[in-house]
């Protein structure tokens, strides 16, 4: 057994652990979640399977079970919620599709405002969902009550909840499950996933990618799609272009497995505060992003302690809950905190990255648009204003306002 | 917590500073588009040693540079950050 089938030996089973062939004709690199939806894409809607997936580490590493699993399309942007949405719409029907439960429910998501501004900013935001046909509705400190019993609505508090925005399609589905569903969908229908297979470097002859050079071989490609996440830099940059991401560390937390007392995801924007509780009881939090570059995994101790600060004044019947673990990601941030998807300097090498602090919602979309776009060369409708070159053209998606997580 | 070396203050606590990311040129009148966007966007953001600046807000209010790991978060300071 290889270091890679022991470290992740339950599910090996789920799917072959293949050698490498010469070359495929679409070699995705990344195996996080959008990497492995977006080869099962390009097997079950374009009918391409000479493909291959290449991951460094194993499949259900990463980011892809680091996230705290949240689902919803409320952004703010035309561009976003057209994305956003479709991924969304794509949801309830996964399980079925992929023949793997992921348990996505649709609980709510709740945003909750704390003040004047806040709750104008929210429906404006909610304005625009409704307008594009997207459900959102306004609940009322009233309403809230009733919702969800155990927010702490009293108005003495230091940001007291004056209202909030929900989403009811909006929910939560179980991260490892919806890893293990899309690996093994991708493998029935002949996908190559390539772990403990590290890209050293690209094969680029003429401004054309021809391949890509990893640990376990050089690996021909007629096209390649990056799918990197927080080492998408690094990537382009052995690729020879630049992306304009900041990788920095986000930090999640769990509690201890509880009774069920929270049947909705709650987030504020202001106090910084995203929970839901998983179903098997422990309490998933996210915390606030790290404001320095890194790769390492992990962030600052005093940010968990104001997430925990939040989280404490908002449901103030958790305070003798025990964290049973704390860890970190590395979240790409593009400027405008929108993804960026589509082609690059270089010939048939195409992009994917940019998803940052909420990647997780738009797995299915992520992939079905990428598939299309690698396996036709040209951008999916979706996709084309989230190009590369908005950079320059000034054509930029602001999301920072839609993103739990405050950057 | 990052026990950082202000060169005016001393070892403090992350808490106290402001994080400022690396020192690039200042977008220019003549830049074209791409340049610009590449002054306004894009930062090296290598695995390894980085030149990056901090803001002592709540001491000093200086800034000062750090030679910082991005893969270890281990700090070093550049001799020109000495007082």
């Amino acid at each position: 057994m290889s270091r890679v089938e022991h470290a992740w030996a339950n599910p090996e089973h789920l799917w072959r652990n293949p050698e490498p062939k010469s070359s495929y004709d679409v070699v995705v690199v990344g195996g996080g979640l959008h990497g492995l939806a977006t080869a099962f894409y390009l097997a079950r809607n374009h009918g391409l399977t000479n493909i291959a997936v290449v991951e460094r580490g194993w499949l259900g590493n990463g980011n892809a079970v680091r996230n705290t699993t949240v689902v919803r399309s409320n952004y703010l942007r035309d561009e976003s919620m057209a994305l956003y949405e479709h991924a969304l719409r794509l949801w309830p029907g996964l399980s079925a599709e992929l023949d793997h439960e992921v348990l996505f429910d649709p609980r709510g998501v709740l945003n909750l405002a704390h003040g004047r501004h806040d709750a104008l900013t929210l429906k404006r935001q909610l304005a625009a969902n409704q307008a594009a046909g997207i459900d959102a509705e306004w609940l009322e400190p009233a309403d809230l009550a009733s919702f969800c019993p155990i927010l702490n609505l009293s108005p003495e508090i230091r940001y007291p909840v004056v209202g909030a925005a929900l989403q009811r399609r909006g929910g939560i589905a179980r991260h490892d499950a919806v890893v293990f569903a899309f690996a093994r969908a991708a493998d029935r229908l002949g996908v190559d996933l390539l772990q403990g297979c590290e890209v050293t470097g690209f094969d680029i002859v003429d401004n054309r990618v021809r391949g890509v050079v990893t640990t376990r071989g050089r690996i021909g490609a007629g096209r390649v799609g990056l799918v990197g996440a927080g080492r998408s830099k690094l990537l382009a940059a052995m690729a020879g272009f630049d992306l304009p991401i900041q990788p920095s560390p986000l930090q999640a937390l769990v509690s201890e497995v509880l009774d069920q007392v929270l049947d909705t995801v709650v987030m504020s924007g202001a106090v910084h505060v995203y929970i839901s509780q998983a179903h098997k009881g422990e309490l998933v939090m996210g915390a606030g992003r790290d404001p320095y570059t890194s790769y390492a995994q992990r962030g600052s101790f005093h940010i968990l302690e104001w997430q925990l600060q939040a989280v404490l004044e908002l449901f103030p019947i958790l305070s003798r809950a025990h964290l049973l673990r704390t860890w970190g990601g590395i979240v790409d941030v593009a400027p405008d905190a929108s993804p960026i998807i589509g082609a690059t300097p270089i010939g048939d090498l195409f992009v994917n990255c940019g998803w940052g602090t909420g990647g997780f919602k738009a797995t299915p979309g992520s992939g079905w648009v990428f598939a299309d776009t690698l396996a036709t060369g040209a951008p999916h409708p979706l996709v084309v204003p989230f190009s590369l070159d908005r950079f320059e053209t000034g054509a930029l998606i602001d999301e920072h306002g839609s993103a739990a997580v405050a950057h | 917590m990052l026990l950082i070396p202000c060169p005016w203050c001393g070892p403090r606590e992350e808490h106290e500073f402001r994080y400022g990311g690396e020192a690039v040129p200042a977008p220019a009148a003549d830049n074209d588009d791409r340049e610009l966007a590449r002054r306004l966007f894009v930062r090296s953001a290598p695995a390894g040693p980085m030149r990056e600046r901090w803001y002592h807000v709540h001491g000093c209010r200086r800034w000062f540079p750090l030679v910082r790991d991005t893969t270890t978060h281990e700090l070093t300071a550049p001799p020109e950050a000495r007082p």
